[in-house]
């Protein structure tokens, strides 16, 4: 229980003179062609300020590149009359902004204190091992079927299931070691398993277009209606049925008090 | 079960342990859908408030004495009071739905089940501030929620319950799911507006509070998902029936989220002032039978509890009187197998990665104490360690704009309150021994 290990740290230097790994990885100005202008569009309408829609068009980015390169920054930037180091200050900022494409599976492992000592720190280093990957690295090419990137994840808010982890941020449940090496392995194998909750997996920049609010993929209507429920959420509700336990009732008529005087 | 919550409780004598008001429809089949909610009482109470006069409403919510589930607890309805009666600027509501305290489960199953509550919730809120905007603030991580919310906020409007002229009432209001994207930071409300305007999520200096100038420099409030949620069953049931439920100053049921070394972790709604004890009881007690060590009562931003305290009445005030705080009613449960010293490491490893650098205490502070406990528990520190770590949560506790570096320094202070002898213990094989060379790394703080 007192053992701890760093994380490998992967150090993104940004270098705007030339490409970056990320950029190599397919980037040029047709990559935001005109499809993705509209929808950059799409997201500025409907917030009553711009540059609200400056987190939703990040995310649209990575839908495109599978991360957020400079190209990404700029069109951001473009789109919103930013300067681009604006744009990267608010991308260094939050941890969903991948910096190196991301693998077709991004799985998530919560190493938080209450995952980590019901076997989330043994999960994320069995699967660290297996994939021979550090925190934010990707095995495979990314992109490509069965291409994975790792990371240590904070709370997920679900710690009734602990220890957990996440794929594409779909939930996987009572994830111990031996289970999330099964699933990983899945994902190598390119046969993705159903998520104990939610809609089953397609792919990392799939995932970032519905974070842009996009619904519009394949199965969405089905992704939308996918069960969630399981035994942990319902389970003071269940126990309530069972033993007849209620809320006190409602009074059949309700009177609103009166409307305060304002002087 | 209802002996230790009879003092002070305003609830009558035959209340059952479980009062489940916001988990009522999760057991239904597709609870979730419109068409559920709809038969089960769905969307009655949002026709009742449009017909009344928007300050009936906010002091209905006052009477009824909603006290914010995000984690303050400050009185919903005073908040909502804060909002400007003119139409001169737009007025806005937020929703803080980016559950991230460690330990903090509850409105993500909430948001899953049974979104149109919130939705509806959202529509009272917003008529009786006077906001013909509301935006709700997803974690990123939570795609499913936003999937779920996207699908029924779809819903509502398709139903006229959003957008022009709401059920004939001449109210407008649009809602637009927001999605995060990665930083724990922004569930504190002023982070939440600079995130939600586009900015990096850093929290603003208060005063002015949102109400004055918050969204875009509107009138804003920021509401948690719960307490938004609560709304519709306060407007049908009234104030006198919600405070049928809990304590006198902490009315109405709570969705507490029990998880760790328990048999059955899992949402338990049972009203404000129920005992850890009476919730372990429900939950089939501790996870093989393994003694309970220590836990959090709202989250590890709240000082740890021990055995000694299962039987601390779980409202505002009980726990704040006990000397630590509600929180989000978020109880992490620890058994005797876990250490103590290493538990705090994690949680103070967590507030370094997310403290958002703008205030110096907090962000150096907690870089320094992770330093320290990473050194102890690596068995490399000494007695004079636990000073240094107090000393430094004195240096950050109330020194910033916010309360994460708060929050930081509660598992440590009440972890070493409770537990010192853990942490001397790890000093043990190195009394007398000269660790200043390792000291100075510490402190030197950038050198990482």
């Amino acid at each position: 229980m007192t053992e701890q290990f760093d994380y490998t740290r992967t150090e993104h230097v940004l270098d705007p003179s030339g490409p970056t790994p990320a950029e190599q990885a397919g980037s040029d100005a047709d990559v935001f062609d005109e499809r993705v202008r509209a929808e950059a569009g799409a997201i500025v309408e409907r917030y009553p300020d711009s540059r609200s829609a400056l987190l939703p068009m990040l995310h649209l980015v990575q839908s495109v590149q599978g991360c957020v390169t400079t190209e990404g920054m700029r069109f951001c930037a473009e789109q919103l009359a930013l300067s681009t180091a604006e744009v990267n200050a608010v991308v260094t900022f939050y941890t969903m902004y991948k910096r190196e494409p991301c693998g077709k599976y991004l799985v998530s492992v919560c190493t938080n204190t209450l995952c980590a000592a019901m076997g989330g720190d043994e999960t994320y280093r069995a699967l660290s091992e297996e994939l021979g990957v550090g925190h934010e690295e990707t095995a495979g090419t990314p992109g490509s079927e069965g291409s994975v990137t790792l990371e240590h994840a904070e709370c997920l808010a679900a710690c009734d299931f602990a220890p957990v982890m996440q794929v594409n941020y779909e939930y996987f449940d009572h994830q111990t070691a031996e289970r999330a090496l099964e699933t990983v392995r899945a994902l190598r194998r390119g046969e993705p398993p159903h998520p104990t909750r939610g809609a089953p997996l397609t792919d990392f920049k799939d995932t970032e277009r519905q974070l842009a609010g996009f619904f519009d993929g394949p199965g969405a209507r089905e992704a939308a209606t996918a069960s969630a429920s399981a035994p942990e959420t319902v389970r003071g509700a269940e126990l309530a049925r069972q033993e007849g336990w209620t809320a006190p009732p409602m009074p059949d008529e309700v009177d609103l008090p009166p409307v305060p005087d304002t002087k | 079960m209802s002996e230790a919550n009879t003092h002070g409780t305003t609830a009558g004598a035959g209340s059952a342990p479980l009062t489940p008001v916001l988990t009522r429809r999760w057991l239904s089949p597709e609870s979730w859908s419109l068409r559920t909610y709809e038969q089960l009482e769905g969307y009655t109470a949002l026709r009742t408030a449009l017909a009344a006069h928007p300050d009936q409403i906010t002091e209905l919510v006052k009477s009824a004495g909603l006290r914010g589930r995000g984690g303050a607890g400050f009185p919903s309805g005073v908040k909502w009071g804060f909002m400007p009666k003119d139409r001169s600027r737009p007025h806005y509501l937020v929703i803080n739905a980016d559950e991230g305290e460690p330990g903090t489960c509850k409105d993500v199953p909430l948001m899953m089940a049974d979104p149109h509550s919130l939705i509806e919730g959202c529509v009272i809120a917003a008529y009786a501030m006077r906001a013909n905007h509301c935006m709700i603030y997803v974690r990123g991580e939570a795609l499913h929620c936003i999937r779920r919310l996207h699908h029924a906020v779809r819903e509502a409007y398709e139903a006229g319950y959003l957008g022009r002229n709401i059920l004939d009432s001449g109210f407008d209001l649009d809602v637009v799911v927001h999605a995060g994207a990665g930083a724990y930071i922004c569930g504190e409300e002023t982070a939440l507006l600079d995130s939600l305007e586009g900015k990096r999520g850093q929290p603003r200096l208060k005063p002015p509070f949102p109400a004055q100038a918050g969204l875009y420099s509107c009138p804003t409030t920021v509401n948690n998902v719960e307490t938004i949620a609560s709304v519709p069953y306060i407007v049908n049931g009234g104030a006198e029936w919600f405070r049928s439920m809990g304590r006198e100053k902490s009315p109405g049921p709570k969705i507490f989220s029990l998880s760790g070394h328990v048999e059955r972790p899992g949402q338990y709604e049972a009203p404000l002032g129920t005992t850890l004890r009476e919730l372990l009881d429900l939950a089939g007690g501790m996870k093989d039978g393994i003694p309970l060590k220590f836990w959090t009562p709202g989250g590890s931003s709240t000082p740890l509890f021990t055995a000694d305290h299962l039987d601390v009445p779980l409202d505002f005030e009980g726990a704040t009187e006990a000397g630590s705080m509600l929180g989000t009613t978020a109880l992490m449960i620890f058994n005797e197998t876990v250490s103590v010293p290493w538990a705090v490491m994690k949680w103070t490893q967590f507030y370094e990665h997310e403290s958002c650098g703008k205030c110096t205490p907090c962000r150096e502070g907690c870089f320094w104490m992770a330093q320290v406990l990473e050194r102890m528990v690596a068995g490399r520190g000494t007695e004079e360690d636990i000073d240094t770590l107090l000393d430094v949560c004195d240096n950050v506790l109330g020194r910033s704009f916010c309360a994460l570096g708060d929050g930081a320094v509660s598992p440590i202070t009440s972890g070493i309150k409770y537990f010192r002898e853990e942490f001397l213990a790890l000093c043990e094989s190195n009394r007398g021994q000269d660790n200043t060379q390792d000291r100075e790394s510490a402190l030197a703080g950038v050198a990482r």
